[in-house]
């Protein structure tokens, strides 16, 4: 039996009422008032709010191949100073993880940095090319247990491909995350089509390029009777298409990012890069449609899509420059400015979208569990009275590229506990090498 | 802001029929001369002086021009941009005796920007300057031949000169400043 | 003006300010001496990404009228076309002592970035951005419409009422944005003809009626002014259009449809020109043709612009 270590004093669960929470080892040991706290490291939570660790299903660490982007260990710092303490890991570096050889890298990587736990998405197609199934049972079989597969930065286009791929995971249990973007439709383009598009000379990107990905999609994992994850859905048509397909018993589920719950088309009025992203930032009504579709359950998760890019990728041009914005060190801010602010969310719905269904969707056992004696010590404290403009400080990652920076919200994770230690503590982040030592004897048992 | 008249109509037009006698009298009649005013109210005064001239001289058509001198300006830093107006300059100034004319003479440096601009437009034989009002304050070794009134001023003073044909009255006024 | 990269941005007063500050530089270009010292010391620096001789030689023209001095600085061939970013030349040129970019750029946009990024403190001229704007080609038009509508009492004046008909590849077209902005700002009235793939989708939100037929657009009423496009052969690669032929059977200003015209409206083409394919010779050549006046008038209007952003103490700017 190990010994206490935190005892968490006045937190708020989610939406219900303060009360101290004790951990012990990596478990949550005791909750209630009065708890014995010898021993243990006391935090001062009164005025926060206590949710499990946060999941985020949709995460660029850009390694192996892009270290000049980001790396495991920094995307994992960013990771645990946004109150995330399991990160999906997107399959698009270089090699492309379509092999058990780069997500068990992956894997390892994550597990000697310690900040959060890793969990590599495969690729569905070897190379991202759309040509050929990648090695997805080897992936699933590995010590990387893989069970979300993407091409996530290029659609599954080819319906045959996705059609079996979307069967062949049924074997395990897996999922294929679809980054719904039909190509020959988007040839060129740079932000959504519409007047803002018309206005800027950028070529445009229309909604029907997402939307007809998805109807496709949903009729053929009705078809094949599979399970779809859709990602990043950015359109009030896309909302109607998940809508209609959940009402017909349809095994799909959407995600959403915090930008675009936030963040609309005009942001690009003055060709400033930070707000081109895929799939583009979209009008106000499909803002507002997606804040909905996540209030009424037809979205069910935010994920970030944290995209990080060297300065040089986006002080240039609009047409140049990369596409994706970082988003983990945000996250938290934007749900609760955009959902929480509004009315529209309870600290539980915050929970439930951010680290419960997130964690259910990747099967990841060891996450997303409600804040209860015997669940894992995977916890995040947030200040929700907290206000202030966001900068670069709040950053912990490689990566500048924040479209919310000089942007007032609300909102500061004060701490994340993972595993049982604390990555982040009074908002700091603890430094990479005592964080490795405990995750170290964590692994040791 | 308080404003004091310091001329009214019949101050102008006594004034300009003074320099209109005068330029014949130094140009010994009204041959060879080309008026040519600074936009925007010189060349309005310029108009009036070649009509005053037909009731001195009658038959004299003095031509009368337009000389814009924005572009000439030295001090287009110091300032909103300024609108440009046209140049209109009838006849040849080759050879010809050219009496610019102006509101208000103050530093000196839109004459100086007059003679560049006329320069480029070819070489009179002698340049004279007639001018409503000056005030002083000279930034350039700049003097008018020909003066309707010499109104010392302070600098924070605005002068402040209105034409019928452009403004709907005839005034001269000074703008005194009030320290606050 | 600290920089002009969209005739959006132009209110109705600073677009009439900038035509009546040209009618005083078209002057300039009839006398003997056609040069003026207004911006002697200055260096305007033409950065030109894409090649466009006439574009680049009528800036050039109007800044060495004014007496600044030019550099041209070709993108092409450069060090910029082996991967200098934009940010590093315009370092470069603001080490340099530019005090104005003209810049011609194939990304929309891309003057409006240099203009906000710090990288450089010179005033900015969009000489066509991508598919985005031409501000001063849109300039150079509606001098030339209100010179030949108004004549020498055009100062002053918008083009109020004035029907104007561009026909052609709008969508890719940074001339037909800055010109429908601009004229819409100066009281004309504006009609897009176009097949449909070369209209944007949003076009219902700009101010301009839209038609997609010529002979019914024309048959309508007859336009005081006729502003033929470019059309890109390489669009048909795109299905924009099944082929030239078939382009210029129906959007085409063909003999037939030009001699329909009344003799008094203007045919306008912002050059270069496919003859014989979207304007016909007869019609490019005709008295009612302003296609060379347009290439005079675009140096006045460019002094005018240089001038207008180049003078002025920046504080009290807007």
């Amino acid at each position: 039996m190990s010994a206490p270590r935190f005892l968490i004093r006045g937190a708020q669960i989610g939406s219900g009422s303060a009360t101290d929470i004790l951990t012990q080892g990596n478990v949550i040991a005791a909750i209630g008032s009065g708890l014995d706290s010898a021993g243990a490291e006391i935090i001062d939570a009164h005025g926060l709010i206590a949710l499990p660790g946060l999941v985020d299903l949709h995460t660029h660490l850009r390694e192996p191949g892009y270290e000049q982007s980001e790396t495991v260990l920094s995307g994992t710092q960013a990771a645990a100073i946004g109150g995330f303490t399991s990160v999906f890991a997107m399959a698009n570096t270089n090699p492309v993880a379509d092999t058990a050889g780069v997500v068990e890298q992956v894997l390892a990587l994550g597990e000697a940095a310690g900040y959060a736990t890793v969990r590599p998405i495969g690729a569905v197609t070897q190379g991202l090319e759309g040509m050929h199934l990648a090695e997805l049972g080897a992936m699933a079989s590995s010590r990387a247990q893989v069970r979300v597969f993407s091409d996530d930065g290029k659609c599954v286009s080819d319906p045959l491909l996705m059609r079996r791929a979307l069967e062949y995971v049924k074997s395990f249990n897996g999922v294929i995350a679809q980054h719904a973007q039909e190509p020959r439709l988007t040839e060129d383009a740079q932000m959504s089509e519409g007047e803002v598009s018309a206005r800027l000379g950028l070529a445009g990107w229309p909604a029907v390029a997402e939307e007809a990905i998805i109807a496709r999609d949903v009729l053929l994992a009705e078809h094949v009777k599979s399970r779809l994850h859709v990602c990043h859905l950015s359109t009030a048509g896309s909302v109607e298409v998940i809508r209609w397909a959940k009402a017909r018993g349809i095994n799909v589920t959407a995600e959403v990012t915090p930008h675009h719950l936030l963040l609309s088309e005009d942001r690009a009025e003055t060709y400033d890069a930070r707000f081109k992203v895929n799939p583009p930032l979209r009008r106000r009504e499909d803002v507002l449609a997606l804040r909905e579709a996540l209030a009424d359950g037809t979205i069910d998760i935010v994920a970030t899509d944290h995209a990080p890019h060297p300065s040089e990728s986006k002080e240039c041009e609009w047409g140049a420059a990369a596409f994706g914005m970082i988003g983990l060190e945000s996250a938290l801010s934007v749900v609760q400015e955009s959902m929480v602010e509004t009315g529209l969310f309870t600290w539980d719905d915050v929970a439930r979208v951010l680290s419960i269904t997130p964690a259910r969707i990747g099967g990841l056992a060891s996450h997303g569990q409600m804040l209860a004696v015997g669940a894992p010590a995977e916890i995040t404290l947030v200040d929700p009275h907290d206000r202030q403009v966001f900068t670069t400080d709040r950053l912990a990652g490689q990566s500048h590229n924040s479209p919310y920076l000089g942007i007032d919200l609300p909102g500061r994770v004060m701490w994340t506990i993972h595993q049982g230690y604390a990555t982040v503590a009074g908002a700091k982040l603890i430094a990479t090498d005592i964080i490795a030592a405990q995750a170290e004897e964590v692994r040791r048992g | 802001m308080t404003a004091r008249v310091i001329m009214q109509t019949p101050d102008i037009h006594r004034v300009l029929t003074r320099i209109a006698h005068e330029i014949l009298e130094s140009n010994r009649g009204a041959d060879n001369l080309v008026l040519l005013g600074i936009p925007t109210r010189g060349v309005t005064l310029a108009r009036r002086l070649a009509a005053i001239f037909q009731t001195i001289v009658p038959g004299a058509a003095i031509p009368v021009g337009a000389l814009d001198v924005t572009m000439y300006r030295d001090d287009l830093w110091q300032h909103p941009t300024r609108m440009s107006s046209p140049t209109d300059v009838p006849v040849s100034i080759e050879g010809s005796t050219v009496i610019l004319v102006d509101d208000v003479l103050y530093s000196g440096r839109t004459v100086r920007a007059a003679l560049d601009a006329m320069t480029d437009l070819g070489r009179p034989q002698i340049v004279r300057l007639a001018v409503l009002v000056d005030r002083g304050h000279r930034e350039l070794p700049i003097r008018a031949d020909f003066v309707g009134k010499n109104l010392p001023s302070a600098h924070d003073e605005r002068i402040n000169v209105r034409l019928a044909e452009l403004d709907g009255e005839d005034v001269v006024t000074i703008d005194q400043a009030v320290s606050a | 003006m600290r920089h002009l990269l969209s005739t959006s941005e132009l209110s109705r007063d600073a677009a009439i300010d900038l035509l009546d500050i040209s009618e005083d530089m078209a002057a300039v270009a009839d006398r003997e001496n056609k040069k003026l010292p207004t911006l002697r010391g200055k260096t305007v620096v033409n950065l030109f990404f894409e090649d466009s001789t006439r574009t680049r030689i009528s800036f050039e023209a109007a800044a060495k009228r004014l007496s600044a001095d030019v550099i041209n600085f070709s993108a092409k061939g450069s060090s910029v076309s082996k991967g200098e970013s934009l940010k590093d030349t315009a370092q470069t040129l603001s080490a340099m002592g530019a005090d104005a970019v003209v810049i011609r750029h194939g990304a929309s946009g891309a003057p409006a970035v240099l203009a906000a990024s710090g990288w450089i403190d010179a005033g900015i001229i969009n000489a066509g951005d991508g598919t985005h704007e031409h501000p001063t080609q849109a300039l150079l038009d509606a001098f030339t419409m209100r010179r030949r509508l108004h004549g020498a009492g055009s100062r002053g004046k918008g083009l109020d009422g004035v029907s104007v008909t561009i026909v052609g590849d709008i969508v890719h077209s940074r001339v037909a944005r800055s010109n429908v902005w601009l004229l819409k700002t100066l009281g004309a009235e504006v009609r897009l003809v176009a097949p449909a793939t070369l209209l944007p989708v949003a076009v219902h939100t700009w101010p301009v009626t839209v038609d997609y037929d010529l002979d019914h657009a024309l048959g309508e009423s007859a336009p005081d002014v006729i502003m033929m496009l470019r059309i890109q052969q390489e669009r048909m690669n795109q299905a924009f259009f099944p082929n030239p032929r078939e382009y210029s059977n129906v959007w085409g200003l063909s003999n037939a449809r030009w001699i329909g015209l009344p003799a008094t409206t203007l045919v306008m083409h912002p050059g270069p020109m496919n003859r014989g394919l979207e304007i016909s010779s007869a019609a490019a050549d005709s008295p009612q043709s302003t296609i060379l006046e347009q290439v005079a008038n675009g140096v006045s209007v460019r002094m005018a612009t240089l001038y207008t952003v180049l003078t002025g103490n920046r504080e009290v700017h807007a």
